[in-house]
């Protein structure tokens, strides 16, 4: 395995993804290098079809890029097989989506567990540690609830807590507050600037400048291809140093 | 992890009742079938198998007249062409145990006000040994009994009944057989139905002699229309069969080629026979019923093909968050086999039910064995598997951000 020695958890070089179509190859992202340290706010931004989506479905070990290398943690990923994907999925990166993503049948407290029974995780250490989250985000007496009984807002906070579960070192979020109000918004930019503030990476796709103004670090994406990269603010990271 | 897995499971058959029942209902009607199918063809056997052992072992039967019809002929035991000489020579030859002739008919019984048609039976006392039949109560008659044609009677248990009621004990006490006074001297043993369905507890038995001057009158003295022939083991059966045949066509005159006056059956084979065909019918009923039981299989897959494509988000999600391959291809199969065992022994329920609501309606006879429920159990749980894992494997091959873009 390669080991790239440096502090960044995220490290890509020269990654491109193609789709092949009928109407020939259509290259969605282009030779795309960038380097995220460990305890980094990244704000990734682009108009529609700008390839930011694939690129953090890549990051999230979700897809595979089609040429390039990915790091993650030091760790090569671009070439492991599916079983070590989702190892990486359910231990090392937590994954917060536009829809939330939540099972509709199952109570909120059995959601944020989810990730555990993939880890082997006893049932008893499950439900301590999901009440626990829900606690964090503030939604420990709705445990019980069902995901439809509670507002879009509260719905994207259970699906951080599922994302913090593992206590992953990375949170990859899509559109985290696409579906949500502004107030809800801020809100939830809240709760992941204190989850920066923990020292948790945390990557952001948005298309909205407010949201993207609660990252240290702006990067926008434009046909494949990254356009600019903006440090904003100081990383809690880099406070520490 | 397999508990949570199974909680999930019974949540997500929760979340849409009647697909579910539905679904199961295939199963429950499958297993019905097979294990009330089961108990009545092993009902069936095990009727047969009684009637052959209540039958005696190793037995021929010598019938008069020709083997084959042909032409205008009176059935086979009809023409009385046998005689008592011929089942004492019968007697002597290798491998032969035991040798009675019989000599059969119908008769009107009377005791005091009562009276029975029943089927009169006039043997020697070896036939008692040969069907292996004992006596409830008294005892049978002897030779000097056959020697001077004494006028006593064995008396069979639906006879005794049907003439005696539940109150008198027929011992001693004189019926009258056509004109002739007999002594009742024994209670014969209940055997049951034979293989034909004849009840064989309604029957009188008198020695032979006696049937032939008092009760059937006019024949040729000593002609007989049958003799039971018992051979000492299954392995010279083959052999018995042979001498008898030429042992007759010698005394009968027959030259080789020309037609016999008689016929030897091998009533054991017959027997056997007649096992295997229910056997048969057993196995025939049982593979039937197994059909039903794949149609609920396809049913299951039907479904659980339908409830992948539905539920292709939530295999998204769960991927997402970390769960592999195999976790999602065994949260699917369990599905299945869940459902499958749960309508299998709902089937079972149904199925023990039905045989006994058979066995009381018909009073036939119906065994229910826990080796047909168990088969059936292991079955329909292989068939969960078994069409479970290709819509499991289909659902666990999903790509993640196709299944999370549904």
């Amino acid at each position: 395995m390669t080991t790239v020695l440096s502090k960044n958890v995220i490290s890509v070089s020269h990654l491109y993804k193609e789709y092949y179509t009928d109407a020939g190859t259509f290259s969605v992202l282009k030779d795309v290098n960038i380097d995220i340290e460990a305890g980094d706010f990244v704000a990734i931004m682009g108009p529609s079809g700008s390839g930011k989506s694939t690129f953090m479905n890549i990051l999230g070990c979700l897809d595979k890029p089609s040429k390039g290398d990915y790091f993650l943690d030091g760790q090569t990923v671009a070439n492991l097989e599916n079983d070590a994907l989702a190892n990486l999925r359910n231990k090392t990166i937590g994954f917060v989506f536009q829809g939330f993503n939540l099972l509709a049948r199952s109570s909120l407290v059995d959601n944020v567990a989810l990730p555990l029974v993939y880890s082997g995780v006893d049932k008893d250490e499950r439900t301590a540690r999901a009440l626990k989250l829900l606690e964090k985000v503030g939604l420990a007496k709705h445990s019980a609830s069902r995901p439809n009984q509670i507002s879009g807002g509260q719905q994207q906070r259970v699906a951080i807590a599922r994302a913090l579960i593992n206590n992953p070192r990375l949170i990859l979020a899509d559109e985290p507050t696409g579906n949500l109000d502004t107030t809800t918004s801020h809100e939830i930019m809240m709760l992941f600037n204190e989850l920066n503030q923990d020292g948790i990476t945390v990557v952001l796709v948005t298309h909205e400048q407010d949201i993207a103004d609660h990252a240290s670090r702006q990067i926008k994406f434009v046909d494949g291809s990254i356009v600019e990269d903006v440090r904003t603010k100081i990383s809690h990271s880099q406070e520490r140093h | 992890m397999f508990s949570a897995m199974f909680g999930e499971a019974w949540r997500a058959m929760g979340a849409n009742r009647l697909r579910t029942f539905l679904t199961m209902l295939g199963m429950v009607i499958g297993v019905g079938a097979v294990v009330l199918m089961m108990a009545i063809g092993q009902g069936a056997e095990d009727s047969v198998k009684k009637s052959i052992s209540s039958m005696g072992s190793n037995l021929f039967i010598v019938l008069s007249g020709p083997p084959s019809s042909g032409g205008a002929r009176s059935a086979s035991g009809n023409a009385a062409t046998l005689n008592v000489k011929d089942a004492n020579a019968m007697s002597d030859l290798d491998g032969v145990i035991a040798v009675a002739p019989l000599s059969m008919g119908n008769a009107q019984v009377i005791y005091a006000g009562n009276n029975w048609n029943t089927a009169i039976l006039g043997t020697s006392p070896s036939f008692l040994d040969i069907r292996s039949w004992s006596l409830l109560d008294g005892y049978a008659f002897g030779l000097s009994d056959m020697r001077s044609a004494t006028r006593v009677a064995l008396i069979g248990t639906t006879t005794a009944h049907s003439l005696f009621g539940d109150d008198v004990d027929p011992i001693g006490k004189t019926i009258r057989i056509k004109a002739s006074p007999f002594t009742i001297i024994g209670i014969l043993e209940s055997k049951g139905q034979s293989l034909d369905g004849r009840d064989q507890d309604d029957t009188i038995i008198v020695p032979l002699s006696t049937a032939q001057r008092k009760i059937f009158g006019n024949q040729i003295p000593g002609s007989v229309r049958q003799i039971m022939v018992q051979a000492e083991s299954d392995k010279v059966m083959g052999m018995v069969e042979d001498n008898l045949n030429s042992l007759l066509k010698q005394r009968h005159n027959i030259r080789e080629g020309a037609e016999q006056d008689f016929s030897v059956r091998n009533l054991t084979a017959l027997a056997k026979s007649a096992a295997e065909t229910t056997k048969t019918m057993s196995l025939l009923l049982g593979a039937i019923a197994s059909v039903s039981l794949l149609v609920g299989g396809i049913g299951i897959m039907n479904i659980m093909l339908v409830s992948v494509t539905e539920r292709t988000r939530e295999i998204g999600i769960r991927m997402a968050i970390g769960a592999r391959e195999r976790n999602i291809l065994l949260q699917f199969l369990l599905e299945a086999v869940v459902i499958s065992i749960v309508g299998c022994l709902i089937g079972i329920a149904i199925g023990v039910g039905g045989a006994i609501l058979v066995k009381n309606l018909t009073e036939a006879s119906i065994i229910i064995s826990l080796n047909a429920i168990t088969l059936a159990f292991t079955v329909a749980t292989a068939v969960g598997v078994f069409f479970g894992f290709y819509p499991a494997k289909k659902a666990a091959k999903l790509n993640p951000i196709e299944a999370l873009r549904f």
